[in-house]
């Protein structure tokens, strides 16, 4: 499956990394991990550009109490997540049902990415809205 | 050519997999890793419940189930199963295998993880802003260091065909037998890095194969019900392919491959074991058609001078309950029944911190992450009007089993005292450890070996 309609090149869309990369999450103690892999080579710089460590403790602050380091393997197109006390005190004393935090890559996998080419990328149950134009300036 | 395969990559992994592995592999060794931070708490509290007990509960049936296809290729088995209980792990071993009529199997029982009696209550705890082990407050619950191949090496050499262990580093399972094969000496940090690269690829089983990966429609795996174990095919210098057998479900791609390279890993040029300080920063991983993934690059630095150690506590009881709401304003139902939980929970005493109630469904594993707000417009707004089908999940702590007791009392007392038509009521208490980390001195530690014949 495919965009019906791409849009015509050169407009920013906001599309989610859902679409864009894979990921998986880990754990050890009260850290989580997470490595988010590009899906085409070729969308990598833009997810290095826009998925930075600042970006990820801003918009999930409540969640992650300590830093997050990021680390770049660019020749597997991955890049690395550690979440310090990101687990709601870890495994044996959260309350979350998931007290692993196995679902936090998808955490990641939430956020957008503005691409302004009209490469067709895969649309995906879990719904985005393709085409999704945002104006300049509002990030 | 070395070939190991993988039969376990947690403590309740599939059984029935590890036997084809075990029959059709065509296994130099095959590994069981069965540890978690958790189940080793467990285990020691098993033993002091019961000093038969302790070590993994599906040791029986995995080793009657790979045993009689072991000899035809002289497949050994590395495995830490033994948990918390290694020579009762080890016994048991050669019970079945004298019952399966295979006298003479050797079994290897590799101890000295537990070291309980080196804690103090000064003993510093790295994850727990350095405080001491007295500051917990907690009783011990016992006290497991990572060994190493050090500690495993005395096994294989001995010629077991079966090494039982305790807490050892996962990777080391399979990066011992790898240093016995190929002679590595154990200060060839490239070497072993590469060992410990195949070993962290293989501990958790079918994550590799194509468990833990499938999304529909983004990453599809053929026959995820019949996914097999992993098998690795290591050269002389480390360098790997890894595959499964052809008749197996799942997938071995680049992408498995890569999302298992960096699992639990924290800096991927720095990874700490018993054994090396492995650098996974410049692996290739190769795509070489029909599920096999040609692996290299990995190399090492010197190993640390310390040792991990996990400290288990005692953790009280971990109180769940839940019921559920389906139909029409299912969610607003949910929410006055959430309401009054809060409420009425708000005057029972004797929690560890906050009761958490969750709307699953709705809103429970991400809850508590905040939403992405403006940075997030594609996903689509809630429609409230189309949720029918909503459980009000209710969980807390306590050190006194009366107070979650009393969670669980009140959550199915919404059934006659709730909002309407509130059902399917189910609630458990599971007692509950905490672990924390503390470095010993590597000297600190005697690792010993006694070997028993069926």
């Amino acid at each position: 499956m495919t965009d019906a309609s791409p849009p015509r090149a050169g407009a920013t869309r906001r599309i989610p990394l859902h679409r864009l990369a894979h990921a998986r999450g880990g754990d050890k103690g009260n850290t989580s991990s997470i490595s988010v892999w590009a899906l085409d080579p070729g969308d990598y710089p833009l997810i290095k550009q826009q998925l930075t460590a600042e970006r990820i403790k801003s918009v999930y602050g409540r969640l992650i109490e300590g830093e997050v380091v990021r680390y770049a393997l660019d020749h597997l197109h991955g890049l690395n997540f550690v979440l310090r006390e990101a687990l709601e005190g870890g495994v044996n004393t959260s309350l979350n049902l998931d007290s692993h935090g196995k679902s936090w890559s998808y955490l990641i996998l939430d956020l957008d990415i503005e691409v302004t080419d009209n490469r067709p990328r895969p649309s995906l149950p879990g719904g985005d809205m393709p085409g999704h134009s945002v104006p300049e300036g509002t990030r | 050519m070395l070939r190991m395969g993988c039969g376990a990559g947690f403590s309740s992994d599939r059984l029935g997999p590890a036997i084809d592995l075990a029959r059709d592999g065509d296994l130099d060794w095959l590994v069981f890793e069965t540890i978690g931070e958790r189940t080793l708490a467990f285990g020691h509290r098993d033993r002091q419940a019961d000093p038969a007990r302790g070590y993994n509960p599906q040791l029986g049936q995995r080793m009657r189930g790979v045993l009689p296809h072991l000899q035809r290729r002289g497949t050994r088995i590395v495995t830490n199963m033994g948990v918390a209980n290694v020579p009762a792990a080890g016994a048991l071993t050669c019970r079945i295998a004298s019952d399966l009529g295979l006298d003479g199997l050797t079994v290897a029982i590799i101890e000295g993880d537990d070291v309980t009696h080196l804690m103090t209550p000064d003993t510093r705890l790295f994850d727990y802003g350095d405080r001491t082990i007295a500051e917990v407050g907690r009783p011990l619950v016992g006290a497991n260091v990572y060994l190493g191949i050090d500690a495993i090496l005395p096994g294989i050499e001995a010629g077991c065909d079966v090494i039982v262990t305790g807490r050892v580093a996962d990777p080391s399972l399979f990066l011992a037998p790898l240093v016995h094969q190929y002679g590595w000496a154990r200060d060839d940090w490239a070497a072993l890095g590469r060992g410990t690269l195949v070993g962290h690829l293989m501990e958790c089983g079918m994550q590799i194969t194509g468990g833990y990966f499938a999304d529909p429609g983004v990453k599809d795996v053929p026959r995820l019900a019949d996914c097999g174990y992993p098998i690795a095919e290591v050269a002389a210098d480390g360098t790997a392919t890894i595959t499964k057998l052809a008749q197996s479900g799942g997938v071995v791609s680049a992408r498995t491959v890569k999302e298992q390279l960096l699992y639990e890993v924290h800096d991927p040029a720095a990874y700490l074991t018993p054994d090396v300080t492995a650098d996974f920063s410049g692996v290739s991983v190769t795509e070489r058609g029909g599920n096999r993934v040609a692996v290299a690059g990995a190399t090492g630095s010197r190993r640390p001078d310390t040792l991990k150690v996990t400290v288990g506590f005692d953790g009280g009881h971990l109180g769940e309950a839940g019921v559920s709401y389906a139909g029409r304003n299912a969610l607003g139902r949910a929410r006055l029944a959430r309401d009054i939980l809060t409420e009425r929970l708000s005057r029972v005493g004797g929690f560890d911190g906050a009761v958490r109630i969750d709307l699953v469904g709705v809103d429970s594993l991400h809850a508590t992450a905040g939403r992405p707000g403006e940075d997030q417009v594609s996903a689509p707004a809630l429609d409230e009007d189309a949720i029918r089908d909503v459980r009000v999940r209710a969980a807390a702590r306590a050190r006194d089993r009366e107070a979650v007791e009393m969670l669980l009392w009140e959550v199915e007392s919404l059934l006659c005292c709730g909002p309407a038509a509130g059902g399917g009521y189910r609630g458990r208490i599971t007692p509950s450890v905490i672990t924390h980390s503390a470095l010993i001195a590597r000297d600190a530690v005697r690792p010993t070996c006694k070997v028993l014949r069926a």
